[in-house]
């Protein structure tokens, strides 16, 4: 966009899907419609046949994984757990293009982009268990603790790619988030230091239209939240959030962007939550039934199912087999994250510091006491 | 009379307060339309519309912040923090403006508001919904900071806090948000925000407690005088900025024994300050070191480590016995 006096123009029309979005008349990016047509043929390969029934799988993974674990909160046998469900193309999309050793700054809504990523699932359910060996990242694996905070984790993400700048690194960052992250104070902050220092970090919006029971309308008077990014002088796209090709797009554009030339970017995926906010909430109390059967259709699942199913690329045994394979590892997974003994009693005193003191070491003894004294 | 629980005793209180002042205007995430994640302004949007009862972008700096001038132009806001760990980016205009304004322009500029803040742990939530971090906000000079325990003091505290032309962080008990019913009366009343209330008249020991801990307390306290018959006094706190030293160091000097007891990490807490005070006021009339039953000086555990943290019956039953050694 000529608009963006400061970046090198030169750069920018190497990467054409950013190069043409233009914040004054924003449209959506799309590759693939909600039936599953390819729309843009220029991009219809962005992916191989045997790539997208792969990316199928693990959307259906996804979803088992999730429904999952919202039936085991509602059994007691997990705490307070935000759903997935409608979002499965995002979780995928965001990290489908990143290199191993790439960084990824979650919030809270992303237990399958983290499981995608690598961290397994188990250690997923363990952390909405309430148990903080779910927390144990292994060490190959470049992946920050769920944020519960919303907004916090974004500055943390234009550190880490700034980092990897100054070392003459080669990984990127990518920091996920949704709308609602986008009026903290901390969005501002970390997007305008990104470009200020050239930071190797990609942020991705998941457009959710939600913030609890606050519609994205009611979050931004901006149309897009996408056109944001100019104003730090800096590329953005809003592109189809259910549409998996397009996010994949979209993303190989935006790591190259941060990966090759320092160059941070935003990105705008649209899409749509379908559940409740949290297994604590109950949506029927904000917005209509209407709104959400409108989405339903929108489902990156249906969409990139009839997109396979039209080109002959699998069948419905084929499917199935994917479905009961899928049941199969999460069944066994939540038994393992079940079976996992508690932290012990005094675990809160571990990693609090690299060595503790006196007074603190006072408390832990009192505490083994309290639990171990049967007065 | 008809009992109610503290959520409605809280939204009975917002009801009347903003019937009797047009220009009280709540706002905060969710407050509107949903009526809050603990339903606390439920039907405010409804009563008084959308501008007094006000759904805010996600954003804990433009709340608080924007109160300030919303306050000095003419309006008394009423803030909901979601949860307590959700403070944080707002503190800065606490800490730094909300109680400043008054001395900064020698009185004439001043900003009443109360920003209500679900407070303390219990209640197995997710990080950063649990802490108990009243000493950070009783440590702010220039405002006042209160807790209550039950629905009565839920209700009349907060119509207080109303009427004040001070700001108040008003502290609720989520734990304990729908624990207990009680009767409350019907009409407007209100409650003085800077005095504590003696819960229960004692000559031998006293025990000091607020919001859902003074709960846990008394279950302790039950439990104990079975075997142990004390004639104890117990103290609901409900003021933690002012403290109400009348009414703790009468205390004091009546039963020479004072056990303090919160959820709060322990170093620089509130239990400390009170025991301070206690031994620069009445050192002599003690028979035992003051005692804290706190919470630890770690980051609160998810919630299967939980129930370690916050003190429970045990710690509080051990506090009692070293106070009376
Ligand atoms: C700083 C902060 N304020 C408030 C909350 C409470 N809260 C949790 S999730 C949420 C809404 C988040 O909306 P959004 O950023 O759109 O994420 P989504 O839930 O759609 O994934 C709120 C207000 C929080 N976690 N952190
Ligand atoms: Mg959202």
């Amino acid at each position: 966009m000529k608009i963006m006096t400061k970046l090198n123009q030169e750069i920018l029309q190497k990467f054409p899907i950013f190069d043409a979005w233009n914040p004054t008349e924003p449209t959506m990016f799309q590759v693939m419609d909600h039936n599953g047509e390819i729309v843009n043929s220029e991009y219809a390969n962005t992916i191989t046949d045997q790539e997208a029934v792969a990316v199928y799988e693990w959307m259906l993974k996804i979803r088992i994984a999730d429904e999952k674990c919202v039936n085991m909160q509602r059994q007691g046998r997990m705490g307070t757990y935000p759903s997935v469900l409608g979002q499965e193309a995002c979780q995928i999309g965001a990290v489908y293009n990143q290199q191993k050793s790439d960084w990824l700054v979650p919030t809270f809504r992303e237990s399958g982009m983290i499981w995608y990523k690598g961290i397994p699932l188990e250690k997923v359910m363990l952390y909405w268990i309430g148990n903080e060996k779910g927390s144990e990242y292994a060490e190959d694996i470049n992946v920050l603790p769920v944020a519960i905070t919303v907004g916090g984790h974004l500055p943390h993400a234009t550190g880490i790619g700034w980092a990897e700048r100054l070392k003459n690194g080669n990984n990127i960052t990518v920091c996920s988030f949704s709308d609602g992250a986008t009026s903290e104070g901390d969005f501002h902050s970390a997007l305008n230091f990104a470009a200020v220092f050239n930071a190797k970090t990609v942020f991705f919006c998941q457009n959710n239209h939600y913030a609890i029971s606050t519609h994205r309308d009611m979050q931004t008077k901006s149309k897009t939240i996408a056109e944001k990014a100019f104003a730090y002088g800096m590329p953005g796209v809003q592109v189809d959030g259910n549409d998996i090709f397009a996010l994949i797009a979209v993303m190989k554009e935006a790591n190259q962007l941060a990966r090759d030339h320092n160059i941070p970017t935003l990105v705008e995926a649209v899409t749509y939550r379908i559940g409740d906010h949290t297994t604590s909430d109950n949506s029927k109390l904000y917005r209509e039934d209407g709104e959400v059967e409108d989405w339903k259709p929108k489902d990156p699942l249906i969409r990139l199912r009839a997109y396979l199913f039209k080109k002959g690329l699998i069948t419905d045994t084929q499917e199935q087999e994917m479905k009961d394979k899928a049941k199969e590892y999460v069944e066994a997974t939540v038994k393992t994250a079940l079976e996992t003994k508690d932290p012990n009693i005094d675990d809160m005193f571990k990693y609090l510091l690299s060595e503790s003191y006196p007074a603190l070491e006072e408390q832990r003894l009192q505490l083994i006491e309290e639990f171990t004294n049967n007065q | 009379m008809r009992e109610l629980k503290i959520v409605d005793a809280l939204n009975e209180a917002l009801h009347q307060g903003m019937e009797q002042n047009d220009k009280i205007i709540v706002l905060g995430e969710d407050v509107g339309k949903e009526g809050g994640v603990f339903r606390v302004t439920t039907g405010l949007q409804k009563k008084f519309g959308v501008e007094r009862s006000v759904d805010t972008p996600l954003s804990e700096g433009g709340i608080i912040g924007s109160a300030i001038g919303l306050s000095i132009n003419g309006f008394f806001p009423v803030c909901e923090i979601q949860f307590d760990g959700f403070i944080w980016p707002g503190f800065d205009h606490i800490i730094n403006h909300v109680c400043r304004f008054r001395t900064r322009t020698r009185g004439r500029l001043t900003t009443p508001m109360v920003i209500r803040v679900p407070f303390g742990g219990g209640i197995h939530a997710l990080e950063h919904h649990s802490e108990s971090m009243e000493a950070v906000f009783s440590h702010i000079p220039g405002i006042n900071v209160v807790i209550p325990s039950d629905p009565f003091s839920a209700k009349g505290l907060l119509l207080g806090a109303l009427e004040s032309k001070d700001p108040t962080i008003f502290l609720e008990p989520k734990k304990i948000y729908r624990a207990i019913k009680q009767e409350v009366p019907e009409e407007y009343y209100t409650i003085p925000l800077n005095k504590a209330r003696i819960e229960r008249e004692g000559s031998q020991v006293t025990i000091i407690s607020y919001g859902a801990m003074l709960r846990e307390t008394k279950k302790a306290l039950a439990e104990f005088i079975k075997t142990n018959p004390i004639d104890f006094e117990l103290i609901d706190l409900v003021s933690l900025s002012p403290i109400d030293y009348d009414t703790v160091i009468a205390s004091a000097k009546k039963t020479g024994r004072i056990l303090i007891v919160n959820e709060e990490p322990r170093t620089a807490g509130l239990a400390a300050e009170i025991a301070a005070v206690i031994q620069e006021k009445c050192l002599f009339d003690l028979q035992a070191p003051v005692i804290r039953v706190t919470g630890f000086d770690t980051i609160m555990p998810l919630l299967k480590n939980e129930d370690y943290y916050i003190p429970g019956i045990k710690r509080i039953t051990k506090g009692l016995n070293q106070v009376l050694a």
